[in-house]
C-alpha cells in the first residue's frame, strides 16, 4: 500500500501538502487542474523531490529519505520510459538486472511478461519501431517484472487514442491489480477515473486531503471539483 | 504543400550574397590557379606540409574530444558554485585572438614559462614548446572547450526522464555510461571531432608562431610562404587545392554529423541527477574540472599578470594599430551581416517553398569558406586588383572582406534557425494577415532575429579584431593591425610590450563582442 501522511513538498516557491492512502490492489486517481501539484506528489514518492516534513510509506516501509533506486516503487512517465538503442527484451530486462547480464531464467520471465502485455512478437524490436501504445505497454511490462508494491502513473495514457487507452486501462486492471500492486494515477480525464479507479483524490492549489471512493466523489462533488468539471 | 510567393527581394539579395560567396571561395581558387598554372610544381616539402597538417589536425581533434568527454560528463552532472559561469566561459576561447592565446601558452609552457620552471626546479628536462607539442597544446587550448560544449549540449538535450528511469532502476556507473551517456556522446562527438579537425587543418597563426621550418609547417603556412616569400602563385594555388580537398572532406563529415552551432549562448541547463554520489566519482569529476580550469586558466592568468606589467611599454603605435583593428572589425561586421542575412533569408525561403535540394545546396555554399584558405582569397584580390589599384593601400578593407567571408558560415548557423523558427511558427499567420514588406520584417522577423543578429555581429567583430592571417599578406610592418603588431613585438624581443598589447587586444575583442551581443538583447 501507499501511505502519504502530512507530506510537505517544496519546489521553488511552490508548496504541496498531501495526505493520501491507497490499499494494496487498489487504484487511486488524482484529479485536478494542471499546476496544482499532481506530478509533484508522484516525484516525491519516487524520490525525485525531497520531502520537507511528513512521511511516505510504501508496503509499511518508511521510505521518506531513501534515494530513488532504493524505493519499492515504479514511476511511469508520459514518454521516454525506454532506452532508444536497446531492444524491448533488454529494456524490460533492466527491471530485473540493471547490468543486463540476463540468465535463461530471466529471459523466460521477460518473455512471459511480454506475452501478458501482448508484445510477445516484438521482443527484438527497438522502441522507435513500436507505436506509442506499445511503448507504454513495454514500460508497464518492466514495472510488472520489478514486482514493486507501488506503481505511479504520470498520465501514461495522455498521448494515446481512445481505443489504446481502454486497452491499457484493461491491462492495468487485469495484470497490475491482480498482483496486489497499489496504483496511483494522475489523470485529466474524469471518465478515466470513473472507469477504473476505486478511489479518487482531488488536487487543488497545492493540497491533497485524502482519497474517497470514486463513486462518492463524482456523485457528490464539492464546489472545487464541480468548478473544475464545469458543473457549477 | 502550397507554394508561397517568393519575395523578389529575397531572391535578388540572397542571389547576390550567394554569388559573392562563391566568387570569394571557388572563384579565388580558380583565379590563383590560372595565374600560376604553368609554374610551380609541388615540392617534397609541400607533401611534408600536407602530412604534417593531417597529423596535427587529427591529433588535435582526438586530444580535444578525448579530454572533452570527461569534462562534459562532469559538468553535466555536477552542481557547484560558478558552474554556469564556467560553461559560459567555455565559449570564450573561440573569441580569444589566436596570438593572445599563443603568448599565454608560451608564458606557461615555453622555455622560461611556469611549467618549464617547475620542471627545472624538480630536476626534469625542459619542454620544447616549438614544433608539434606546442601546436597541439595551443590547438587543444582553443578546441577542448568547443568540443566540451558540443558534447555537453548533446548530454543536456537528453530527455530528463531518461536519468530518472535510470535512477529508479538503479542503473549507475558503467551501466549508466553505456546506456545513457555513451549514446549521447557518440551522437555529438564525431561532429565535434570533424569541426576541430577542420579548424586545426586550416591553422595558420599557431603554426606561424609555434611551428615553422621543414618539420612543423601546415598547408596554410606553406601557402603563405609560397605566396609571400617565393611569390610562387602556382604552388600556392596547388597547395590551396590540397587544403580545400582535405577540408571539404572534413566539412562534409561535419555537415553529415550536422554539428550544431558553435559557441552558441544556448542554455545548458542542469537536469537533476542521482548518479555519481560516491566519493570516488565526486573526486574524479572535481579532478577533471580543476585540471581543465588550470589548463585553460593558467595561460589567461599569465597574460593578465605579464600584461599589466607591460602596459607601461605601450606607445602610440599600439593605439594606432588598435584603431586599424577596429576599422577592420566594423567593416567585417557589415559585410558578414550582409552576406549571411541575404543567404539565410534565401535558404529559409527555399525551405519554406519546399525546394529542399536547392536549400541544401545554398546551405552547403554557405559552408564553403570553412574549407577555403584566406590567403588564396587574399592573393586572388591582389591578382585582380593589381592592374587597376594598389591592393596594399586597401589592406584594411580587403582584410575585412576576407574575415567576413570566413565568419559567414558561423553567422549562418546562428541566423538560419532563428529565421526558420519565426517563419515556421508565425509565417502562415503573417501570410493570412497579409503582412508584407517592412511590416512583416518588423513584426515577424525582427523580434526573433535581433538577438542572434547581435550575437553573430559580435562574433564576426571579435574574430576580425583578432585576425592574424590574411593581414600578414597585405599589411606593411609600418602600418600593422594590433595582432600583427603583437606578433612583430614578440618576434623582436619586446615581449613586455607584446603582453601589454595583448591586454588591449583582449579588451577590444571581448568589448566588441559584448557590445553587439548586448545590443541584440536590449529591450
Amino acid at each position: 500500500m501507499i501511505d502519504v501522511e502530512n507530506a510537505l513538498i517544496e519546489r521553488g516557491s511552490f508548496r504541496l501538502t498531501a495526505t493520501l492512502s491507497v490499499p494494496a490492489g487498489k487504484i487511486c486517481a488524482i484529479v485536478g487542474p494542471s499546476g496544482s501539484g499532481k506530478s509533484t506528489l508522484l516525484e516525491a514518492i519516487a524520490g525525485f523531490l525531497p520531502v520537507t516534513s511528513g512521511h511516505i510509506r510504501v508496503g509499511g516501509d518508511q521510505i521518506t529519505a531513501r534515494p530513488p533506486s532504493e524505493r519499492p516503487v515504479t514511476l511511469l512517465f508520459q514518454s521516454n520510459n525506454l532506452f532508444p538503442h536497446l531492444d524491448i527484451e533488454r529494456n524490460v530486462g533492466l527491471g530485473l538486472k540493471p547490468s543486463l547480464s540476463l540468465t535463461p531464467a530471466d529471459k523466460r520471465a521477460i518473455a512471459d511478461v511480454l506475452g501478458e502485455v501482448g508484445l510477445a512478437d516484438l521482443a527484438t524490436r527497438r522502441p522507435a519501431e513500436l507505436s506509442g501504445g506499445q511503448r507504454q505497454r513495454a514500460a508497464l511490462a518492466r514495472a510488472l517484472l520489478r514486482q514493486q508494491p507501488a506503481l505511479l502513473l504520470d498520465e501514461p495514457l495522455a498521448a494515446l487514442g481512445p481505443a489504446l487507452r481502454d486497452e491499457m486501462l484493461a491491462l492495468i486492471d487485469a495484470s497490475v491489480l491482480k498482483r496486489g500492486i497499489a496504483v496511483l494515477m494522475i489523470t485529466h480525464a474524469p471518465e478515466e477515473a470513473r472507469s477504473i479507479a476505486h478511489l479518487t483524490a482531488l488536487c487543488m492549489e497545492g493540497r491533497i486531503n485524502g482519497a474517497r471512493l470514486t463513486d462518492q466523489v463524482f456523485a457528490n462533488p464539492g464546489p472545487e471539483l464541480a468548478a473544475y468539471l464545469g458543473r457549477g | 504543400m502550397t507554394k508561397t510567393r517568393f519575395p523578389p527581394r529575397v531572391l535578388i539579395g540572397g542571389g547576390i550574397a550567394l554569388v559573392l560567396l562563391l566568387a570569394l571561395t571557388l572563384g579565388a581558387l580558380v583565379v590563383v590557379g590560372m595565374q600560376g598554372a604553368e609554374a610551380g610544381a609541388l615540392r617534397p616539402a609541400d607533401w611534408r606540409a600536407l602530412s604534417f597538417t593531417l597529423k596535427q589536425a587529427f591529433l588535435s581533434a582526438a586530444l580535444s574530444v578525448l579530454l572533452a568527454i570527461p569534462l562534459a560528463r562532469a559538468l553535466a552532472r555536477r552542481k557547484f558554485w560558478g558552474r554556469d559561469t564556467l560553461t559560459s566561459l567555455l565559449g570564450a576561447p573561440f573569441l580569444l585572438p589566436v596570438i593572445v592565446a599563443i603568448l599565454g601558452v608560451i608564458a606557461v609552457w615555453g622555455r622560461s614559462g611556469w611549467v618549464a620552471d617547475a620542471m627545472g626546479w624538480a630536476g626534469l628536462g625542459r619542454l620544447n614548446v616549438y614544433g608539434m607539442s606546442g601546436i597541439l597544446i595551443a590547438h587543444v587550448f582553443f578546441n577542448l572547450p568547443l568540443a566540451a560544449r558540443l558534447i555537453l549540449q548533446g548530454l543536456a538535450d537528453l530527455p530528463p526522464e531518461r536519468w530518472r528511469v535510470a535512477a529508479q532502476l538503479g542503473i549507475e556507473g558503467r551501466a549508466l555510461f553505456r546506456l545513457v551517456e555513451w549514446p549521447a556522446i557518440r551522437a555529438s562527438a564525431p561532429g565535434a571531432f570533424a569541426l576541430v579537425f577542420l579548424v586545426c587543418a586550416t591553422s595558420f597563426a599557431v603554426a606561424l608562431a609555434l611551428g615553422g621550418g621543414p618539420r612543423a609547417t601546415t598547408l596554410e603556412l606553406a601557402i603563405y610562404e609560397a605566396a609571400s616569400y617565393d611569390f610562387d602563385l602556382g604552388r600556392a594555388a596547388k597547395l590551396a587545392g590540397l587544403q580545400f580537398a582535405v577540408c571539404a572532406i572534413a566539412a562534409l563529415i561535419a555537415f553529415a554529423a550536422s554539428a550544431p552551432v558553435t559557441a552558441s549562448p544556448g542554455a545548458l541547463t542542469l537536469v537533476e541527477r542521482w548518479d555519481g554520489r560516491s566519493l570516488a566519482s565526486r573526486l574524479g569529476d572535481a579532478g577533471v574540472i580543476l585540471t581543465v580550469c588550470l589548463f585553460l586558466g593558467a595561460p589567461m592568468l599569465a597574460i593578465l599578470l605579464r600584461g599589466v606589467g607591460g602596459l607601461d611599454d605601450l606607445t602610440g603605435v599600439v593605439w594606432a594599430a588598435a584603431g586599424r583593428s577596429l576599422i577592420v572589425a566594423a567593416l567585417a561586421i557589415m559585410v558578414t551581416l550582409a552576406l549571411s542575412i541575404g543567404l539565410a533569408a534565401l535558404i529559409v525561403a527555399l525551405q519554406t517553398r519546399g525546394s529542399q535540394r536547392a536549400a541544401r545546396l545554398a546551405d552547403l555554399a554557405g559552408l564553403l569558406p570553412i574549407a577555403a584558405s584566406p590567403f588564396v582569397i587574399g592573393i586572388a584580390f591582389i591578382i585582380v586588383l593589381l592592374p587597376v589599384a594598389d591592393p596594399f593601400a586597401l589592406a584594411l578593407p580587403l582584410t575585412a572582406i576576407v574575415n567576413a567571408a570566413m565568419a559567414t558560415p558561423f553567422a549562418l548557423r546562428i541566423l538560419i534557425p532563428a529565421i526558420r523558427l519565426a517563419q515556421d511558427e508565425h509565417g502562415r499567420l503573417a501570410d493570412s494577415l497579409g503582412l508584407t514588406g517592412l511590416t512583416r520584417l518588423r513584426v515577424l522577423y525582427w523580434p526573433r532575429v535581433r538577438q542572434p543578429l547581435g550575437f553573430a555581429a559580435g562574433l564576426s567583430g571579435a574574430l576580425a579584431i583578432g585576425d592574424l592571417g590574411v593581414i600578414a599578406l597585405f599589411s606593411t610592418p609600418s602600418e600593422p593591425t594590433l595582432p600583427l603588431l603583437m606578433h612583430l613585438l614578440a618576434g623582436s624581443r619586446q615581449i613586455d610590450a607584446a603582453y601589454g598589447a595583448a591586454l588591449v587586444l583582449i579588451a577590444l575583442s571581448f568589448g566588441v563582442f559584448w557590445l553587439f551581443d548586448r545590443l541584440g538583447r536590449a529591450a
